[in-house]
């Protein structure tokens, strides 16, 4: 398909201005454009076409099951479209006075409490952009609370297990910590002696997702806090796969200090192709005065901007977060009420359902129930028949569905890391089974099926050495350089997808 | 429940298919002490119907533009969205689409932030765009990031005609990242080339805003040369709306251009979701955060899009990444790929040249006292209007016109200023009547 560039006619255009009548701008000649930006040119009903086309080649939620494993991809009720549209939000200035913008501040304290129900935490900071940006105002907070005790120079550690995503440990170098891994047990627990020997005076914290990226809850939390809060350490919960637990267990019940929920997966804002998100953090009292500043607060029947808060860690994105981000997961949580719990539990069903399913077919890791995701393998099939994850992925397209995460997590080779979400029919669910039994046959049958797969979509299987080899990144004009033809340098590389 | 689909029929083959009894059975690990012993204390759950109108209860107590004439901007604008924007953003497969890790399911997405990519590319003049940061002031701290770690040096310059926002940001994340920030005051506001030149020495970066937080134009080719003087990157933080009147920074001299893309096909929707933009010099491809789209071909040699280069990436270097991101803002970038698509070369420079025009018209109509009467401004300027700046904004929208940002609020002896700011939205008319207002 054509870039919008190659579509470009010089003189097209679609978007007129009013005429005001007014004279010319002069803008100094030092600092006047000289050449005009190659933007697209076209009348209005090719730009349509044109992405028209591009979404009749994207695959979302709406088009099909998404089983992207730690991603929830669950259905986005169209309601919260309608509502995020609504002038009173969508028109409203960031700056606009206090008294002009007492609904959308209403919403944001709401949003808070309820957030702070969900986790059994205190407060809560709407500010964090996304789930790693909540990750990473997590640490800046652990960072503030121990500076503030005198023990900024000694807590110097952060503590991630060897399943976490990979944001934890970036995030951990980013705030200023240094990393050290734990292990995990033969359960998929976290590995108490190891552990106990790692934790020490010098520990900032732990930061955990339970149930962790295996889909599995960590039988031991109870003692992993103890263990933590014994040296006066910190636990930090990677909300990643809340969707799990909501009204069945709480974070701050378990023992963490700080949360960070990602409102693109529990609480369904839409994905978007990769973003927005929203990752607010909850936290236990003893560090609501860190949070970033402002804080939303209720005078009575006011709402206001408290910007008055000394030990705050400051600004981490712009005004007070986003926004429209929170009007669609308030109306998505005001839709379910208590019954939230319903949705966590359907989650955790389907997941279940479909791991009792498949799980004779591919390899199990961990032989336990499993939470709202699990986490099969595929090294039966390579060990088998030479076939790997990233074959049974592109082979799922041509049944119509959306592979799983695959490669994740990184000590489980050949890892299939399946989500199905609460939204899912149990149509789908064994549909996709199905496949799932198909595809293993194949791999008996005709291996080369699935190592060429996919045969049913609008390109083959992409050349990802070759992207990074030649690191074309942006359309080059009468200059851009023609790939068709060339060899292969490699394919594609068998790294973590999703997550 | 409407979100959720199955039938106690449903619940009770599956139940039986995993072979338990209930589905409190399924969450036999979690420690007893540990499940919450009562229902979530939420409000009960409401119709569709009610939802709708309770949102509209609480959207109603804003005071949006439509409501109210604005003339606020200081970093977020009123610019028109075209009617394109609302049906392509509306389309279900890009907006239930996730990251585009599997790309043979996700070409349409792909080629969007590809072409999104390009297009950043040209207004700022640089090499390499990645696929959108979280916001204007977040690309700041990734640009800090960047020119830490290719200059080796920990000090950061941040004009203070930078917006404040950005300069905030750009401290929090400062100490993790082991940065010291120093800032240059305004001279007259702009930022005076020698204070660069002084601050810039062993300095990583200086940032700098063009047009500035006070609307005011920069002297950005000299700025840039100062910092390169010193060795240090320049980066310039910049409107993408004023990119078709005013000089790219790639052309300048800066080694990396960032920006907030909100004004680019984004509502106002009260601060966000929008997206940041950041774009360098081909030097730094491999130092880049966040995702970056690469064009390849499949296996029968047609062309195709993948995410590239991603061993600098979290999920592949992890601790030694160059950024955590994993969230883009791919939507909210898409908007702007549209909007600046709708508008077209022409089209942007005829905006750049409205807003430049009725602000112009503007300065003339109110006869306010200039702040900074020396500069040329883009579509903000300030005024002084005689008494305590929030004042002003009271009595002002007592008559239905907010007239703009009180400087106070961010830098000391400003108390009786107001930035004003007008996009292509306000009419001759509608400055009329801020005059009027103003005046009274």
């Amino acid at each position: 398909m054509k870039l919008i560039f190659e579509k470009s006619q010089q003189g097209r255009r679609a978007g007129t201005l009013p005429n005001y009548d007014l004279s010319p701008a002069e803008v100094p000649e030092e600092l006047r454009r000289r050449e005009a930006p190659r933007l697209p040119e076209l009348a209005e009903p090719e730009i349509v076409r044109h992405f028209t086309a591009l979404a009749d080649r994207t695959f979302g939620v709406d088009t099909g099951f998404y089983p992207l494993g730690s991603c929830t991809m669950k259905h986005n009720p169209r309601v919260n479209e309608r509502v995020v549209a609504l002038p009173g939000f969508r028109d409203l200035h960031p700056l606009q006075e206090e008294d002009g913008a007492q609904g959308a501040l209403e919403l944001m304290w709401r949003l808070q409490e309820i957030l702070a129900e969900v986790c059994g935490l205190h407060a809560v900071s709407l500010q964090p952009a996304a789930g790693s940006q909540g990750e990473l105002t997590g640490l800046m907070l652990m960072r503030a609370y121990f500076a503030d005790r005198g023990e900024g120079e000694q807590r110097k550690v952060v503590i991630t297990a060897d399943t976490a995503h990979g944001t934890n440990p970036a995030s951990v170098t980013m705030a200023g910590f240094q990393l050290q891994k734990v292990e995990t047990d033969s359960r998929g627990n976290l590995d108490l002696d190891d552990l106990r020997a790692k934790v020490n005076a010098e520990t900032a914290g732990l930061m955990l997702t339970n149930p962790s990226t295996l889909g599995l809850f960590d039988e031991h939390i109870e003692e992993v806090a103890e263990i933590f809060h014994g040296v006066g350490a910190l636990l930090y919960y990677d909300g990643a796969n809340l969707n799990a637990v909501c009204g069945i267990s709480r974070p701050g019940d378990m023992g963490f200090d700080i949360v960070h929920i990602n409102l693109h997966k529990t609480f369904s804002q839409p994905h978007g192709g990769g973003g927005p998100g929203g990752g607010p953090v909850a936290v236990r009292d003893i560090l609501e005065p860190f949070l970033p500043a402002p804080a939303v607060v209720r005078d009575v029947d006011e709402f206001r901007l408290d910007y008055n808060r000394p030990k705050s860690i400051g600004k981490v994105r712009g005004y007070t977060g986003p926004f429209g981000v929170f009007v669609r997961s308030y109306a998505f949580i005001r839709a379910y009420g208590p019954e939230l719990r319903r949705m966590s539990e359907v989650a955790v069903l389907n997941a279940n359902y479909m791991l009792g399913r498949l799980k004779g077919t591919y390899d199990l890791p961990f032989e336990r129930l499993c939470m709202h995701e699990f986490v099969l393998s595929a090294r039966n099939l390579k060990r088998d028949h030479g076939v790997n994850a990233l074959d049974v992925a592109k082979r799922l397209m041509d049944y119509g569905f959306h592979p799983p995460t695959i490669y994740f997590p990184l000590i489980v080779p050949e890892a299939l890391m399946i989500e199905p979400t609460e939204t899912e029919p149990k149509e789908t669910l064994d549909a996709f089974c199905d496949a799932m039994e198909k595809i293993a046959k194949e791999a008996a049958s005709d291996p080369e099926i699935l190592k060429e797969a996919p045969h049913r979509r609008p390109v083959r299987r992409l050349d990802e050495v070759k992207a990074a080899k030649r690191a074309i990144v942006k359309y080059g004009f009468d200059e851009h350089p023609n790939l068709r033809g060339e060899p292969s340098e490699g394919g594609a590389v068998e790294v973590q997808k999703g997550a | 429940m409407g979100y959720l689909s199955l039938t106690d029929s449903d619940q009770e083959a599956m139940l039986a298919e995993i072979g338990v009894s209930s589905i409190d059975e399924l969450f036999q690990d979690i420690p007893e002490a540990l499940r919450l012993d009562r229902e979530l204390d939420l409000e009960p759950a409401l119709s569709e119907q009610q939802l709708v109108a309770h949102l509209e209860a609480l959207a109603g107590r804003n005071v949006h533009t439509g409501r109210e004439l604005s003339f606020l901007g200081a970093g977020i604008y009123d610019h028109y969205v075209p009617a394109i924007v609302d049906a392509i953003l509306a389309r279900g497969e890009f907006l239930t689409a996730y990251t585009p890790y599997q790309p043979e399911m996700s070409q349409g997405v792909l080629q969007a932030i590809f072409e999104y990519q390009t297009v950043i590319c040209e207004l700022t003049g640089m090499d390499v765009s990645n696929a959108s940061g979280y916001d204007g002031t977040t690309v700041a701290a990734d640009a800090c990031y960047v020119a830490k770690h290719t200059t080796g040096r920990t000090k950061v310059v941040l004009a203070e005609a930078l917006n404040p926002q950005v300069r905030q940001v750009v401290k929090t994340y400062a100490p993790g990242f082991g940065l010291e920030v120093v800032e240059i005051p305004h001279t007259d506001g702009i930022t005076d080339p020698d204070d660069v030149r002084k601050a810039a020495e062993g300095a990583a970066c200086v940032i700098f805003q063009q047009p500035n937080f006070f609307g005011c134009l920069e002297p950005a080719p000299e700025l840039a040369a100062a910092a390169n003087e010193a060795e240090a990157l320049a980066v310039a933080h910049v409107d993408p709306v004023s990119l078709g009147v005013l000089e790219a920074p790639g052309r300048y001299g800066c080694a990396i251009a960032i920006g907030e893309g909100q004004g680019a096909g984004n509502y106002q929707s009260y601060g966000g979701p929008h997206y940041g933009f950041i774009a360098t010099r081909s030097d730094f491809i491999r130092r880049m955060p966040g995702r970056i789209v690469g064009e390849t071909t499949d296996t029968a040699g047609e062309r195709g899009y993948v995410l590239t280069l991603q061993t600098r990436e979290q999920h592949i270097r992890r601790e030694k990444a160059t950024s955590n991101i994993t969230t883009n803002q791919t939507l909210l970038a898409l908007a702007g790929l549209a909007h600046l698509s709708w508008l077209g070369p022409q089209g942007l420079r005829e905006l750049g040249e409205t807003c430049m025009s009725l602000a112009a018209h503007a300065k003339d109509r109110l006869g306010l006292p200039l702040v900074f009467p020396e500069r040329t401004t883009f579509k903000e300027f300030a005024v002084r209007v005689g008494r305590p700046a929030e004042e002003a904004i009271r009595a002002a929208r007592g008559h239905g016109v907010h007239p703009g940002y009180a400087l106070k609020r961010d830098y000391s002896g400003m108390e009786d200023a107001l930035l004003v700011c007008v996009t292509e939205k306000r009419s001759p008319a509608d400055i009329d009547r801020l005059a009027q207002v103003l005046a009274a």
